[in-house]
């Protein structure tokens, strides 16, 4: 009998050891770095494993010498400590090697350097401009332009006690509702600026990161081999918002990125000419929930209570229910010296009409009134 | 000379107003033992926050404030009053002097510290809080702080003064008050590292004073510095504050190079291997630590042969750094080591320290930088340099002298079980996060992918254990203080050098006599 329990008390504990190692079922100890799919990549790749390796190196030959002397030269083994000091001819031996193996290392840095910075004979170029919290792109030569916003189920399931498991999200916080997209094969020229604080943007499988700087811009190139999609993060500390403003980057084939570049053309037409009729006031709410909800609550939180002290209240507050002329201008041109942007270049006459008329009567506030885009479209002026 | 002048005050005026080396030693060190508490505090509302993705505790933007006021009370408030604490302590007893040059500067030094690290922590009761932009404070991030802002700059200027007086003090000591006989070539390396660390602080702090004052004139008196708007550059900021910056991080090394070098020849019972190459050494660095600053900011966009330059430069500070390393090997090398605290805590600043050493060469690399940067591998690697490197450091050097300071030997059972809990759950706490830096997961973020999870929360416990282990620390300390096995004059067996010379505690003014030092 007693046999048995044991069999089965060691049978339970295998099953649970294996369990936990199982659990959870998407436990990823990655160790190293990316090889990533460009030239540049695969270059800072090499470059890394070959610092790692010398690194390895020097440390099991210092560390050797270390743990050696602990084990010999102790005094519990009756050593008498000799007194040797200074010696200059291996001063000079251990300051030369260590030159040698960094001018070694120093070449093939050099050279990569070189290539990276070397963004001449582009066959693409999109600006890329940062802003808190999102990324916009402009394709400089063929007129398209977007915002591309964290995703809406990643900014829900991210908020304290939102009571969403983020495992249960596809790819959380590493999602967003627009991606940019590249044709395969071809040089892109990214240019790179921001509208507010310093953003940096970073797709650990190009190789690099850049900061995008407001007043500045910033050139770096990228050439992607493979399709697919490559995902990343800003890397520039830029307020509250800062680890939810990701990266994803679509690369396609010419076929599928002209096509994709036509439809993306023919949405912003459609826009164009849908914004100048008469909403009703239900439509304004739906789209102006969902504006609110991707550019607004970063700050002005869900409940539009803001955090006290650092970014105002639009429940009950004095330009969210007083005269509309008043709330569109803050809307439109923001407040200088404050966190509040200037919305008028970022969205267009249906989207702010649609946020201005959301904010007028949601929490509890009751303006009663809506913003056609008409009205937008003539503050503009 | 009158009497008043040694009489000994009691009570609370005995420390508001000291003039005594050794009283001013103490209130630093345990204003940096405070300091190091708080900003630990800090440091576990980041790890819990990380523990797992999602957002539990803090919201990000008191996430943001925490990795703030984490770094500024650590290096400010913990790392650099510990090392000015420990000059003061022992500058005056290692030159055969009875006191610091100039002992009422040394009283205000200190006595700006806890009205600076008021100012500074009242923030985070001020309306929009504490300063959560980084301790790097960039421009434009900066400008959107609330009302703290002004608080934060003044903070900043008077532990910028505090810090050129002491360093001002250690100078005028070391120059004017050395014993007939202790040359220049003589002096302990401890001292040595001191001096040529007062010499950084004193050109690097003003630096860093300059960049907060235009910080503040940008914002409240309509100069434009660092907007592009108004013809400045806020790229011009990161030059200017990481000028300050590289020199700062020396600033905190320098020190803790001088107290190994104090402690491993003493358990080694063998003289240094190279003490003038140990000094070559450390004047090379200090040298070229301004000239490399622009490697904290690589990503900027700087021209091809400025990324050239600070890449070189930056790579050749391994060289003098190596042979500091190859020096405290060959010191031990043939050795009859005995392995007391104090030479286990500086055993492992060797090891921990160097690897902080390698990753800091692979991050000079400046096309592999492009990857490194703000990422948790430049967590990982300041991390090693700074805990493993100066905060070990620190913590050897007070078990290796608490009994000089005390008379009392701390209780060597209690003092290994710190050791060997700290070496553990440190390496727990920042050896993933090299890994988490190459898998990609950004610095300063309050949440996190899914995929970063695991070392996330293998790093967390590490840091729960490691800040626990501290608190042993604290009881150690206490209890050494207050009594336990009388130590000798010498203390340990191969300790060398005027301070040993000394009874155990010392007397109030250290050398009232001059030694001669042959």
């Amino acid at each position: 009998m007693p046999t048995r329990r044991i069999m089965n008390i060691s049978h339970a504990v295998v099953a649970l050891m294996f369990a936990a190692a199982c659990h959870p079922v998407a436990a990823d100890y990655s160790l190293n770095l990316t090889q990533g799919v460009t030239s540049i990549s695969q270059r800072a790749y090499q470059l890394h494993m070959i610092a790692l390796w010398i690194c390895v190196a020097i440390g099991i030959v210092v560390f050797g010498a270390i743990f050696w002397s602990v084990a010999r030269h102790r005094k519990s083994r009756g050593v008498t400590p000799a007194q040797f000091h200074e010696n200059t001819r291996l001063e000079v031996i251990w300051s030369v090697i260590p030159l040698l193996i960094l001018v070694a290392l120093a070449v093939p840095a050099t050279q990569a350097l070189i290539a990276l910075e070397d963004t001449s004979d582009a066959d693409l170029t999109i600006k890329i401009t940062g802003q808190q919290w999102r990324w916009r792109y402009d394709y400089v030569d063929d007129g398209v332009g977007f915002f591309s916003n964290l995703d809406g189920k990643s900014a829900a399931a991210g908020r304290i006690g939102s009571g969403i498991d983020p495992q249960s999200v596809d790819h959380y916080l590493l999602n967003v509702d627009t991606p940019l997209v590249v044709p395969v094969g071809k040089k892109v020229r990214f240019l790179l600026t921001a509208t507010d604080v310093i953003h940096s943007w970073w797709v650990p499988d190009l190789g690099f990161k850049k900061d995008a700087i407001p007043g500045f811009i910033n050139e770096i190139w990228a050439r992607v081999e493979t399709p697919g999609i490559y995902r990343g993060q800003c890397t520039e500390l830029c307020g509250v918002g800062h680890g939810f403003m990701p990266i994803v980057l679509e690369v396609k084939t010419e076929a599928e990125y002209r096509a994709w570049l036509a439809g993306m053309r023919a949405a912003q037409t459609a826009e164009k000419t849908e914004a100048p009729r008469e909403w009703s006031r239900d439509e304004l709410m739906a789209k102006g929930q969902q504006v609110y909800s991707t550019t607004c609550t970063s700050c002005h939180q869900p409940n539009g209570e803001g955090v006290p002290g650092v970014f105002k209240p639009l429940k009950g507050s004095p330009v969210a229910t007083g005269p509309v002329d008043v709330h569109i201008d803050r809307v439109m041109n923001g407040k200088s010296g404050t966190a509040m942007q200037a919305f008028a270049k970022q969205l267009n006459d249906a989207e702010l009409a649609a946020v201005i008329t959301f904010e007028r009567n949601s929490w509890g506030n009751t303006a009663g009134d809506a913003v056609q885009p008409a009205q937008i479209k003539a503050a503009r002026k | 000379m009158t009497d008043e002048a040694h009489d000994r005050p009691q009570g609370i005026t005995r420390w508001l107003f000291s003039t005594n080396h050794k009283d001013i030693g103490t209130l630093y060190l345990i204003f940096a033992l405070t300091m190091f508490f708080i900003g630990g505090l800090f440091a576990m509302v980041i790890r819990m926050e990380l523990f797992q993705p999602g957002l539990q505790f803090v919201d990000p933007l008191m996430y943001n404030q925490m990795l703030t006021l984490h770094a500024l009370v650590m290096i400010f408030g913990a790392v650099m009053p510990a090392f000015v604490g420990m000059a003061n302590w022992l500058i005056p007893m290692m030159i055969g002097a009875p006191d610091m040059a100039l002992p009422r500067l040394n009283n205000w030094s200190f006595w700006l510290l806890p009205f600076a690290f008021t100012l500074l922590l009242s923030t985070l009761f001020m309306q929009g809080g504490a300063p959560a932009g980084g301790w790097t404070m960039y421009p434009p991030l900066v400008f959107q702080m609330g009302m703290a802002f002004p608080f934060v700059v003044f903070a900043i200027h008077l532990m910028g003064i505090s810090s050129v007086m002491g360093a001002i003090n250690v100078i005028t000591t070391v120059f004017n008050m050395r014993a007939p006989g202790m040359t220049f070539g003589k002096l302990p390396l401890f001292v040595w590292t001191w001096i040529i660390t007062a010499f950084l602080l004193i050109a690097a702090m003003p630096v860093l004073a300059g960049a907060m004052t235009m910080l503040l004139t940008d914002k409240y008196f309509g100069t434009s510095f660092f907007n592009a708007a108004g013809g400045g550059d806020p790229v011009m900021f990161q030059h200017v504050f990481w000028f300050f910056g590289h020199p700062e991080v020396y600033i905190m090394i320098l020190p803790a190079f001088g107290i190994v070098s104090q402690i491993v020849p003493t358990f080694a019972r063998k003289p240094l291997f190279g003490y003038r190459s140990m000094i070559y050494a450390v004047v090379s660095i200090a040298l070229l630590s301004f000239i490399v600053w622009a490697h904290h900011m690589f990503t900027v966009g700087m021209p091809l042969a400025g990324e050239l330059f600070f890449m070189y430069s930056t790579m050749l500070i391994a060289v003098p750094t190596g042979v500091k390393v190859f020096n405290w090997v060959a010191t031990m090398w043939r050795g009859a080591m005995t392995f007391e605290t104090p030479m286990l805590w500086a055993l492992c600043f060797i090891i921990l320290f160097t690897i902080g050493g390698f990753s800091g060469l692979m991050l000079g690399l400046v096309p592999v930088d492009f990857q490194y940067q703000d990422t948790y591998f430049v967590v990982a690697h300041f991390h090693y340099v700074l805990v493993t490197g100066a905060v070990f450091a620190i913590i050897g050097g007070i078990y290796y002298w608490l009994p000089k300071w005390t008379g009392h030997m701390y209780d060597e059972g209690l003092g290994k079980a710190h050791f060997w809990l700290s070496i553990i759950s440190v390496n727990i706490l920042f050896f993933p996060q090299h890994f988490l830096g190459l898998a990609g997961m950004p610095r300063r973020i309050a949440d996190y992918a899914v995929q970063f999870t695991e070392w996330n929360m293998i790093s967390s416990i590490g840091g729960f254990v490691f800040g626990a282990s501290q608190l042993l620390f604290l009881y150690i300390v206490i209890r050494t203080i207050r009594g336990g096995t009388k130590a000798s004059d010498q203390v340990w067996e191969g300790a060398q050098g005027l301070e040993w010379t000394l009874s155990s505690p010392p007397p109030h003014h250290s050398f009232t006599v001059a030694p001669e030092v042959h």
